[in-house]
């Protein structure tokens, strides 16, 4: 019943009967090659002998096993105790190779990804696109002029076996495979994910895309991201994630690296729209060297708990880190988000804007880190978070953490809660919007800081997937 | 004709207005007068269908459909607009993109394109006076309270309302603002044959928008009805003499 005046009863059912998550559809599963469930030496071993792996990164997966097995579970942050390792489907190969055009992708696939508007989209305004469905990159392109340039853009396996030597450089060592037990986890039975070098003084004028999938029921996707950015150079990476409501559970938990060269810059830019079946446990880290610049734009919608804070390690003078995080935790949700931002050297400047809504008695949660090393003179962070709470059964926290053990320093850190006013509602309402429409104005509103900072395309997908949210919200 | 019948209303229990018949046609002006708290606005927050204000007896019509039960929004598609007293501010909510929301909601044949529509809008800002850039911020972000009621204007050209409700438009404002505001409301009045309800407590506004009917209310009742000679005897006396 809404709050204002009656609503209809015709107009009520039709509010209810949609579904807010469109990507929700699964396909007909058909694989190459799906594991057992649940994780034993054996899994590990088999996944490095499917890939053909030397015996070094099966040493690494081996050993980071181990690790996930002593390290406890976190207990700080969302409730994790639900999650069943055992249930767990790791590796799923679902076409033989990796195709260089749509064509040669199996037809489900193929379907799938014209659903999600991939193919479009990559005609329209992306300068590459990889798609990876369950473990394994299935599709991957990148424009010729690109190419010429001597930018690698390709799946991690394929970068493991022809450039070794690139991937060893940092593979692990921005996020060390004992960093966290999701991490440990991550390194043991990775899978697919993008690698992507940009020579020094190259700037990649249109967006690199992933796109992740997850199709079959209880699966676990462990993509590994490595992206090196050489000195002067500028890369902007975006990725997108969505899977099929199921009534059962999903994980994923990626490990993201990043080096960024001296006045390097990347941003990376992430929609993550995942159903509310899945676990979305990440680590994202970045290496910034001096002058370089770090932005990741982090968009969390889906999901059933997600903890996620990009990181920055301010390692070189002057260098920047900034993290622009949206959640929005709807019916069942915990989203766990934030940023992290670690000042080793002078002059560093960070800024993490965090904005949250809360919905249908969702959770949402800001935890953030601003560390400031000895050393990391006249540097500077400020961190701004927002939450809005649209009813009474939903709920924000923030956990802002500060290390600060160096004097000559600035840090400003601003947060407000606030909820959707009756007199913000009822003014837009008698401007002729519907309930759900006004919500979505103040909602798309207040997170305008962040989305103004997309690529117009992303923009405007988000503020929809938004909208549709509240559409769904409203009874 | 918008209609008013036997209207009670309370708030929180508490009864604010009663037994209230009122009548407003189009092309007309109906000045509604009375002291603070004589519940002025309340009438016009029920009109617009507020949650706070509870229909306790009476029915409302717009050209003869009830709107007693509707929500605000069905109001306003019926052709109702509130301009409020104290407009809220959506800080990035785009005004530009919100207009052009309203203008597709109200206008659904012959409709200008994007460019000509922002055309339109730069030239009626214009008119009003309004700042250059104001347009290009946030719904009333930062607004002064002048700026609000011009915006409140700008809102009720696009979506062209049948029945305009004026709830103290003319407080805070000075007499420059005041002056463009009502002229553009009797223009309204004169083209579209708008009704206009103007909820006042001055006289002031009402020498530039000249009343029909003047409807006078006090502690929630309707305490007089006439003509715009009424409102020279409440210049003169004030309405706590009228006792």
């Amino acid at each position: 019943m809404s709050r204002f005046a009656p609503i209809k009863e015709e107009n009520k059912k039709k509010k209810w009967e949609k579904s807010p998550y469109e990507y929700g559809f699964s396909s007909p599963e058909k694989y190459v090659f799906k594991s057992k469930r649940g994780l034993n030496e054996e899994v590990v071993r088999m996944i490095s002998s499917m890939k053909s792996e030397d015996k070094k990164m099966r040493d690494f997966r081996l050993e980071s096993y181990k690790i996930f097995l002593e390290k406890s579970m976190p207990t700080w942050g969302a409730d994790l105790s639900t999650i069943d390792f055992n249930n767990i489907f790791y590796y799923v190969k679902a076409a033989k190779n990796e195709g260089k055009k749509w064509a040669d992708v199996p037809k489900e696939i193929k379907d799938t990804y014209d659903k999600l508007g991939i193919p479009e989209a990559e005609k329209a305004y992306l300068g590459g696109v990889k798609a990876q469905y369950e473990s394994e990159v299935i599709y991957g392109s990148l424009l010729k002029r690109l190419r010429d340039k001597g930018i690698i853009f390709c799946g991690m396996d394929e970068a493991l076996a022809k450039y070794p030597d690139l991937v060893w450089s940092h593979f692990g060592k921005i996020v060390p495979k004992g960093d966290n037990k999701f991490a440990a986890l991550n390194s043991a039975v990775w899978s697919g994910g993008s690698f992507i070098y940009v020579p020094k003084g190259v700037k990649v004028d249109l967006p690199l895309q992933a796109y992740f999938r997850i199709n079959t029921q209880n699966m676990g996707q462990f993509e590994r991201t490595l992206i090196i950015v050489d000195e002067g150079a500028f890369v902007h990476y975006v990725e997108g994630c969505t899977a099929p409501i199921y009534t059962t559970d999903s994980l994923h938990a990626a490990v993201v690296e990043i080096w960024i060269g001296k006045g390097a810059r990347c941003r990376y830019t992430t929609i993550q729209n995942w159903s509310t079946n899945v676990y979305n446990l990440v680590t994202k880290r970045a290496w910034v060297e001096e002058n370089g610049v770090m932005e990741w734009v982090d968009g969390n919608l889906g999901s059933k708990i997600n903890m996620k804070y990009p990181s920055v390690i301010l390692a070189g003078k002057g260098a920047h880190g900034e993290i622009l995080s949206v959640a929005v935790a709807g019916k069942g949700q915990h989203q766990d988000a934030g940023g992290k931002c670690i000042h080793l050297a002078e002059n560093t400047t960070s800024r993490i804007i965090s904005k949250s809504i809360s919905l249908n008695g969702g959770r949402s949660s800001y935890r953030g880190l601003i560390q400031m090393n000895k050393g990391a003179k006249n540097s500077r962070s400020k961190v701004v978070c927002d939450a809005l709470i649209l009813d009474k059964e939903s709920r924000s926290d923030t956990y802002p953490t500060n290390k600060i053990m160096e004097s000559e320093v600035t840090l400003e850190h601003e947060a407000t809660v606030s909820k959707i006013g009756e007199e913000q509602l009822f003014y837009l309402m008698s401007r002729g919007f519907e309930e759900h429409e006004a919500e979505a104005m103040v909602v798309n509103g207040f997170i305008e800081p962040i989305v103004k900072e997309l690529p117009m395309e992303y923009s405007v997908e988000l503020n929809r997937l938004i909208s549709l949210q509240m559409e769904g919200s409203v009874g | 004709m918008l209609q008013i019948k036997k209207i009670n209303v309370s708030v929180e229990g508490k009864p604010i207005l009663s037994d209230i018949n009122l009548e407003l046609k189009t092309g007309e002006v109906v000045a509604l007068m009375g002291p603070n708290g004589s519940g002025k606005s309340s009438l016009a927050y029920t009109l617009a269908g507020h949650p706070k204000y509870l229909v306790d007896k009476g029915k409302m019509f717009l050209d003869e459909k009830e709107i007693t039960g509707l929500t605000p929004n069905e109001r306003a598609i019926l052709g109702l607009f509130l301009a409020n007293q104290a407009p809220v501010a959506i800080p990035g909510l785009g005004i530009k993109s919100f207009l052009w929301q309203i203008y597709k909601k109200f206008e659904s044949e012959k409709r200008m394109d994007l460019v000509k529509f922002r055309n339109w809008l730069d030239e009626e800002a214009d008119k009003l006076q309004l700042k250059n850039g104001l347009l290009d911020r946030g719904l009333n972000d930062g607004f002064s309270g002048g700026e609000r009621k011009k915006m409140e204007v700008l809102q009720m050209l696009v979506s062209k309302p049948k029945y305009i409700i004026l709830d103290e438009i003319d407080s805070g404002l000075d007499v420059d603002a005041l002056k463009i505001i009502a002229l553009r409301v009797k223009r309204m009045v004169k083209d579209n044959k708008v009704g206009v309800l103007v909820i006042t407590h001055y006289s002031r506004i009402l020498k530039y928008l000249k009343a029909d009917k003047v409807v006078i209310i006090e502690k929630g009742k309707v305490k007089e009805i006439g003509g715009m000679e009424l409102v020279e005897k409440i210049e003169d006396k004030g309405f706590e003499e009228k006792k």
